[in-house]
């Protein structure tokens, strides 16, 4: 029976990831803590996350769980959802900027503001609710999810990844952003793949599933 | 892109959930957990719980209703209906939702809203307007905003406050004509209008819809972000999923549903 760890450091709504991981883990235990001794010895990791970067920052290195999250991204596989995917890369503008886990060459950057009155459609910000991600490179997590499918979003910030071939998914909105991305034993998602219906179910099951290889 | 939302809308009193018009002949209409399931198969984008139980002895049973909804639905569920504390917004986000809509306790203090957005984060943060119009005919419009279910005004100008809730942390806007709610003649779409134009915010539309092209004229002639319904899906005169193939065939962006076969 393996454990799959799921990293809580107070940022956010644990609640609908845990129970979505429960219903998709088969025989696998969920373990929900903050303590990096019990999270060290999980074979799976997941780094949820809502909030802004800069308390996510403080948090994870207040209850000693950015070396964790570090030192376990060496090891096992681990998955990184909405801010927990940001955190990932090596540093947001949010919150007059912030450096963060650095698993990820690149930076986070927020979507550019609403264009004033008349000037077209209006996109509001934060990017709120359904969109397509498009499967721009193959990827274990991917298994049985068709192509374009609806995930549900809510985020005012996107990664921004260096090296392209860490993209693995793509959404639209103002223009084309990463939403997914991965590398080695890494993924991680901006959409909510909790909050998405069957689509997203069945990305957190191939990630039960997962051995971490490509 | 990004599909506009189609959010049916819930009243629950002590567990239940009910229907009434303006809060009168107020029937049980099922149970939460089968009502939403039934949504949630329709292919609707989120659920909005409202509570509308008077008493606030009945908050477990509230805590306990959204914990059985979020145990068995995957899409966002926003709770509201008394919401007056930042220890009521972390039980409502502990018992399993997404986000929390606020109305009353927001105009008692607007720094409610900072609080509760910089403690939970924007995204789980909803302000509800309830707004009606003031002016007389031939004046220009303004609206003023209502709390405690409509019943009681405030003065307080609704688009300036709107702008206000944006700047406090609200994350999104549910934007509720009193004149129109319970209706069935369609949302205020020049209040709509008002408010969407001037906040960067997503705006769920909310009020007066009784028919299908209410839907559509929120989102186009409205300029909402999201359209919320109450009777038309709860006395089944339309599905969630006959309402998206309708707002398709019209132009409107929408989620289709998901394949069952996704279901694990």
């Amino acid at each position: 029976m393996a454990v799959i760890g799921v990293i809580d450091y107070g940022m956010g709504n644990l609640h609908s990831l845990g129970k979505s991981l429960e219903r998709v883990a088969g025989s696998d235990r969920i373990e929900i803590s903050f303590d990096p001794e019990k999270l060290i010895r999980c074979d799976k990791l997941v780094l949820p996350g809502v909030g802004g970067v800069l308390g996510c920052m403080n948090e994870l290195r207040r209850l000693e769980l950015n070396d964790l999250v570090i030192e376990a991204s060496q090891k096992v596989p681990m998955l990184g959802v909405c801010l927990g995917m940001q955190v990932m890369l090596e540093f947001s503008e949010e919150n007059g900027g912030v450096p963060a886990l650095g698993l990820f060459p690149g930076e986070v950057v927020r979507f550019p503001d609403p264009p004033k009155e008349g000037t077209g459609e209006r996109l509001k910000v934060p990017h709120m609710g359904w969109n397509r991600v498009r499967q721009v490179r193959p990827h274990p997590v991917w298994d049985g999810v068709p192509d374009d499918s609806w995930f549900y979003f809510v985020h005012s910030y996107h990664a921004r990844p260096k090296q392209p071939e860490h993209t693995i998914g793509t959404s639209e909105y103002v223009h084309d952003f990463t939403c997914a991305i991965a590398r080695d034993n890494l993924v991680a998602f901006q959409f909510h793949p909790e909050k998405s219906q069957g689509a997203g179910l069945r990305l957190l099951s191939n990630f039960a599933h997962w051995d971490g290889t490509v | 892109m990004l599909a506009k939302r189609v959010i049916p809308c819930l009243d629950i009193d002590r567990g239940r959930v009910v229907k009434g018009v303006k809060f009168e002949e107020i029937r049980d209409a099922g149970d939460p957990v089968e009502v939403a399931r039934r949504y949630d198969r329709q292919g609707a984008d989120e659920l909005v719980f409202l509570d509308i139980t008077a008493s606030s002895d009945d908050r477990p049973t509230l805590f306990q209703t959204v914990e059985a909804v979020a145990r068995e639905i995957y899409i966002p569920l926003t709770v509201g209906g008394g919401v007056r504390t930042s220890a009521d917004v972390r039980a409502l986000l502990k018992a399993g939702a997404d986000k929390v809509s606020i109305n009353t306790a927001a105009v008692h203090n607007p720094d409610f809203v900072t609080e509760a957005a910089s403690r939970y984060g924007v995204q789980c943060i909803v302000v509800a307007i309830d707004a009606k119009r003031v002016n007389k005919k031939k004046e220009p419009p303004r609206w003023e905003i209502f709390t405690h279910g409509g019943r009681k005004t405030t003065g307080i100008e609704a688009i300036g406050w709107a702008q206000l809730m944006v700047r406090k942390g609200a994350g999104e806007l549910l934007v509720t004509s009193m004149d129109r709610d319970g209706t069935k003649e369609g949302y205020d779409l020049e209040l709509l209008r008002a408010i969407g134009d001037s906040v960067p915010v997503p705006v769920i539309a909310s009020g007066g819809v009784g028919s299908l092209d209410h839907l559509v004229q929120g989102l186009q002639d409205g300029h909402a972000d999201a359209v919320l319904a109450a009777s038309i899906f709860h006395q089944g005169t339309y599905t969630v999923g006959e309402a998206k193939r309708f707002m398709a065939e019209r132009g409107v962006r929408v989620r289709e549903q998901a394949l069952p076969a996704f279901v694990i």
